[in-house]
């Protein structure tokens, strides 16, 4: 393997932390304070979780392993959850969202063969499941709260003409599942065009031949499709109800 | 004389603002009510609460013989169904906000009830498939008329719907709300400052300040 990147190197480049550094204080933007903060907390993280990788591939054991994907999804959750501000239960919906996409995508890749059931493999792909798909739940909260909010007078419309709650709210719930799921449907398109997407950037880079690298970008696309569309639709069916109170009324 | 709906001190309160003061009210069943008063006075809230679009914060209000509180929201509304002032439309046509009744009930669309509907309210059954974004003020406001109707409710109210009208329109849909007072015995409440529509009402009633008075 042809991975060179040693602790000098890695100092060195730390200069290019001084190029935005530099802009920020010659335009005054007042990022400096933000860059240094953000640049520290991506190394003491990052040399953490290197290290913690380390001991949980080595020892090798299963309930480490779940215990580390259950962090991850709590993690992804809490994050889906802010996106959501109003929504009540948004943590418990984003906690089911997110475990059920993660675990029937794992599950499907694991029983296919495409992974292996180890640590090394089952960790860095929850996380990227996981991810995905708390990008998506946010989308779709954000868009859930706007359309609820635009679409006020339409609702009460639908509820006046006798409307049950999911049909009042099937056209939003709809746009903010599509909502939720486009950022992957659009990368798919462009993917390998526009961005080598890092899981075969980082084969590549490790030596692996493309050919080989792509393969496994394949999956990760189908991977992230599934994810985004189970987490987006659990968490917006799971959501829409707390817009109306006990007695169906918009609240 | 039975009440189809009968309201008791009813109070509705936002915060420390209160909007309805003890509202006493006995609607006869078949009965065609001119509710009038002053903008900001309490009306629209009243026809709300009355049509489960909010709750009263305390009284009683009973609905043929039973609490509100006993019925499911959603069948109530399609018994007592609330038309809003300046309604927005559904989808892209005209069917498509006619079609939603029978959508939300499980069931194909009638498009012989609604062809005459829309005659019923001076509308050809061209309209049926024209873009709603096509339509005139005067056009919607009875597109969603037609849609509170096509199923007959047991009580229908009305906020302010002919303020869009012109003069000719105000007519036929006063016929036609006539019409189904009359021939469908459906109790009627129509919110308006229309004087003409005061001058020419059967039962007259008034909030003012959040206080009913009703008019023999």
């Amino acid at each position: 393997m042809n991975l060179a990147v040693n602790n000098t190197s890695l100092f060195l480049a730390a200069m290019l932390v001084l190029v935005a550094l530099g802009i920020s204080l010659w335009q005054k933007l007042g990022l400096d304070r933000d860059i240094v903060i953000g640049v520290v907390r991506a190394v003491v993280q990052l040399f953490i979780v290197g290290y913690l990788l380390k001991y949980i591939f080595r020892v090798n054991n299963l309930w480490l392993t779940l215990a580390m994907i259950g962090f991850i999804i709590f993690n992804a959750a809490w994050n889906a959850k802010k996106r959501g501000p109003g929504i009540d239960h948004a943590l418990a919906i984003s906690l089911l969202a997110i475990f059920v996409s993660t675990g029937v995508t794992l599950g499907v890749l694991v029983l296919s063969g495409a992974i292996k059931f180890v640590p090394s493999q089952m960790i860095p792909i929850s996380g990227m499941i996981a991810s995905n798909s708390m990008v998506a739940i946010g989308l779709a909260y954000r868009s859930l709260n706007s359309q609820f909010h635009d679409q006020r007078q339409g609702v009460l419309e639908r509820l006046a003409l006798g409307a049950g709650l999911l049909d009042a709210s099937i056209a939003i719930v709809r746009e903010a599942i599509r909502t939720g799921m486009s950022p992957t449907i659009d990368s798919a398109k462009t993917v390998g065009l526009v961005s080598l997407p890092g899981m075969m950037s980082g084969l590549i880079f490790a030596g692996v031949d493309p050919v080989r690298a792509i393969r496994y970008q394949i999956m990760v696309t189908f991977m992230l499709l599934s994810a985004t569309s189970l987490g987006s639709i659990i968490a917006c069916y799971l959501a829409y109800r707390n817009f109306y109170n006990e007695q169906k009324q918009l609240k | 004389m039975n009440s189809l709906i009968s309201l008791e001190k009813v109070n509705y309160q936002i915060a420390d603002q209160h909007i309805l003061h003890d509202v006493d009210w006995q609607i006869p069943a078949g009965a065609h009510i001119t509710l009038t008063g002053p903008s900001g006075g309490g009306k629209s809230t009243l026809l709300r609460i009355i049509a489960a679009m909010i709750s009263k914060t305390s009284g009683t209000l009973i609905f043929d013989g039973q609490p509100i509180e006993s019925y499911d929201p959603i069948m109530y509304r399609r018994q007592v169904s609330y038309c809003f002032q300046q309604p927005t439309l559904f989808g892209e046509t005209v069917a498509d906000n006619l079609a939603f009744p029978y959508q939300i009930r499980k069931q194909v669309m009638d498009t012989q009830r609604v062809v005459t509907a829309l005659n019923n309210v001076g509308l050809s059954e061209r309209t049926l498939h024209q873009p709603i974004i096509e339509l005139s003020g005067g056009e919607r406001q009875r597109v969603a008329l037609i849609r509170n109707i096509l199923f007959l409710p047991k009580v229908l109210l009305l906020d302010e719907v002919t303020a869009g009208l012109d003069e000719n329109n105000k007519q036929i849909v006063h016929a036609w709300l006539r019409q189904l007072n009359e021939q469908d015995h459906v109790t009627t409440i129509l919110i308006t400052h229309d004087a003409t529509e005061i001058a020419a009402a059967d039962q007259l009633a008034k909030v003012v300040a959040g206080r009913l008075e009703v008019h023999a």
